[in-house]
């Protein structure tokens, strides 16, 4: 599964777009306009990326509540992601889900999840609706580590492997769940280890490092379309901001932070990558960095610019309206 | 119209649904092996090969993967073994099937059944007797259906199976070998449209589940002393048919709302309000409610007769509210 220059073009341009998304949400915090909470993707856009990257756009994808990368990567639109940000009308839940819950249901991305490690389960039964219906799609779920110590992750990747479904189960592991560090409340080191109780493979690259992540996720998303059922993929990440807003991060210190970012920042290590060979000029860079900023900016106006939802929405979508029951 | 017990019409529900409709599929814990516990899901795996799946004992895994497969457009049929396994299962019932139409903006859906065997049947004590209706009801999002007779069992069944939206399908241990006549042919109930079982001018008795059954005895007894009470099953607690129940009330001026379960904070105490709120003015004497007392439910046959309410419990409530 070699990256090729289009597929690592394309990768770059993703990663820059959820950079700025995140960073631009954040602004909009801070201006009042984003409201609730938001868990940042920065840093860990080279999972994401790398994953999406082997991906159709009917295959499957669930998240975390730490999911707008991973919208972005699958091909949502930015403007409407940031509209549910926002609470409006153009959102892609109508402004009723949120940061923790944007979906594009026509990528056959069924969203993030604010319960840790709910998305699990949902995503064996993906890959099963796809095994009873023939078709040869392949779900993906994204979990943090801290979803690796719930029962659900056990209980669906023992089903998964049960009956050989088309699944790849990705943890993010970013070394904190919440605030507290990996191993002051975890006895396995790498959550990858644990494949072997379900007798799957189980493989752990540097999730800073999106030509591991591409190539890892290609072979696991290969193995799943063709019928060879799952893998538990362990990339080791890092975010680069706190659990969520409003984070003191006392857990951590900032030298540790600044040597993530300044060292092992997955934009600049695909940049050299791509530099080394010369699949990306200085000129393509600043291109790409400017529409990705010119995209945010206009999905912020769009969110700006959009209707807040009608007092009526209160109550639609609870359930199907008596007329559509058969 | 043929006679068939409960648990009969449930799976002769489920036989004509999977023929129709190649996205309906089974899953949990020994459905298969012996017919399923309740014999519901008998010969499905013979019928429809591929289509069952027996499970780990995994309830959080068993309803995850029933949401993840409605998402994605199956309509799977869960058997939680006993109701009382859902608590294993909350995050999924609740903050999954229940919101996963309302927080996506109505992108997705999960049309998914969740069959829960509940009550008291054989002596099982307290962690494989309980009912739990309203903790259902107060969640949006989701169906509370209570069937008390084979007829409607197979008729909401099916309408269940064809719901866009999960549906909670309670099912009442004790007269799963109850029999009763069923229609022939297509036989569908809508959810959501309460039932008069029968028909009287003095009381309303509103019925959940095998209330029902112990209401109509109960009924025949009060003749004795000269009243002819009206019984409603509303058949689903969420929606409920506010309208018949109301229309009866108003009727009759006298409510009885009986359930199995706790009273307290139960399905009834929801009734009960709905019926204050609306027809207090055509009330001549307070709602009463029956149902068992809030207490665990115990392990002895003695104990038991004290808890589960019987025909005789309506037939003094009658009494009561009628003086």
């Amino acid at each position: 599964m070699d990256l090729s220059a289009e597929v690592c073009l394309k990768i770059y341009t993703d990663m820059w777009r959820i950079r700025l998304f995140e960073e631009e949400a954040d602004r909009q915090t801070n201006l009042g306009n984003v409201v609730g909470t938001l868990h940042m993707y920065c840093g860990e856009e080279a999972v994401a990326t790398g994953v999406c990257a082997n991906l159709r756009d009917d295959d499957y994808v669930l998240g975390t509540h730490r999911s707008h990368g991973h919208c972005l990567a699958k091909g949502a639109k930015s403007d409407r992601m940031m509209a549910e940000l926002w609470g409006k009308a153009t959102g892609t839940c109508k402004g009723k889900g949120g940061s923790m819950h944007v979906a594009d249901f026509s990528l056959n991305m069924l969203g993030a999840n604010g319960i840790v490690g709910a998305g699990i389960g949902p995503t064996t039964g993906t890959a099963l609706a796809s095994k009873l219906r023939g078709t040869d799609q392949v779900s993906v779920c994204f979990f943090g580590d801290g979803a690796a110590a719930r029962g659900t992750f056990h209980e669906a990747i023992a089903m998964g492997s049960l009956w050989t479904l088309p699944v790849v189960y990705v943890c993010e592991n970013n070394g904190y769940q919440q605030w507290v560090p990996r191993e002051n409340v975890a006895v396995v080191d790498s959550v990858a280890d644990m494949a072997a109780s379900y007798s799957i493979p189980g493989v752990s690259v540097d999730g800073q490092d999106v030509v591991e992540v591409y190539e890892a996720a290609g072979e696991a998303v290969k193995r799943a379309r063709e019928g060879g059922g799952p893998t538990l993929l362990e990339a080791r990440t890092y975010r680069f901001y706190g659990h969520s807003l409003g984070d003191e991060q006392q857990y951590r210190s900032s030298e540790e932070v600044d040597e993530w970012k300044e060292n092992r920042d997955p934009i600049k290590l695909l940049a050299q990558f791509m530099r080394d060979r010369d699949w990306l000029s200085e000129k393509q860079d600043q291109t790409i960095q400017a529409e990705a900023n010119a995209e945010i900016n206009a999905a912020t106006r769009f969110a700006e610019e959009s209707p807040w939802p009608s007092a009526d929405e209160v109550a639609t979508d609870v359930v199907a309206p008596i007329q559509e029951v058969a | 119209m043929k006679t068939m017990a409960f648990n009969e019409a449930l799976r002769e529900g489920l036989h004509e649904e999977m023929a129709r409709d190649d996205s309906i599929f089974v899953i949990g814990e020994d459905v298969i092996t012996h017919g399923g516990p309740y014999k519901v899901t008998e010969g499905v795996a013979e019928r429809f090969p591929g289509r069952i799946f027996e499970t780990p004992i995994a309830e959080a895994g068993i309803v995850g993967v029933g949401v993840g497969a409605a998402l994605a457009g199956m309509r799977p049929v869960v058997e939680l073994m006993y109701l009382d396994f859902v608590t294993c299962a909350m995050d999924e019932v609740v903050n999954q099937a229940a919101k996963m139409r309302y927080m996506s903006g109505g992108q997705g859906s999960v049309p998914m059944v969740i069959r829960l065997p509940c009550g008291v049947g054989r002596l099982l004590a307290a962690q494989h007797s309980q009912i739990m209706e309203s903790w259902f009801m107060h969640v949006p999002g989701l169906q509370v259906v209570v069937p008390s007779t084979p007829a409607d069992a197979k008729g909401l069944f099916k309408s269940a199976i064809r719901s866009p939206d999960p549906v909670m399908f309670f099912e009442y241990k004790r007269i799963y070998t109850s029999k009763g006549e069923v229609p022939d042919g297509e036989h569908l109930v809508p959810i959501g449209l309460a039932d008069i079982k029968r028909e009287g001018e003095d009381a309303t008795i509103i019925a959940v589940g095998p209330m029902v059954e112990k209401s109509l005895e109960a009924a025949i007894t009060l003749e004795d002393d000269g009243y002819d009470v009206e019984v409603v099953d509303p058949r689903s607690l969420s929606p409920l048919d506010t309208d018949t129940i109301c229309s009866s009330v108003r009727k009759t001026g006298r409510a009885i709302v009986c359930g199995e379960d706790s009273a307290f904070a139960g399905a009834v105490s929801e009734i009960a309000a709905m019926i204050g709120e609306n027809c207090f003015h055509d009330l001549k004497a307070p709602v009463a409610r029956v149902g068992s007392p809030h207490v665990p439910m115990p392990f002895s046959a003695e104990l038991v007769k004290h808890v589960v309410p019987s025909s005789e419990s309506v037939v003094s409530a009658v009494q009561a509210v009628m003086n």
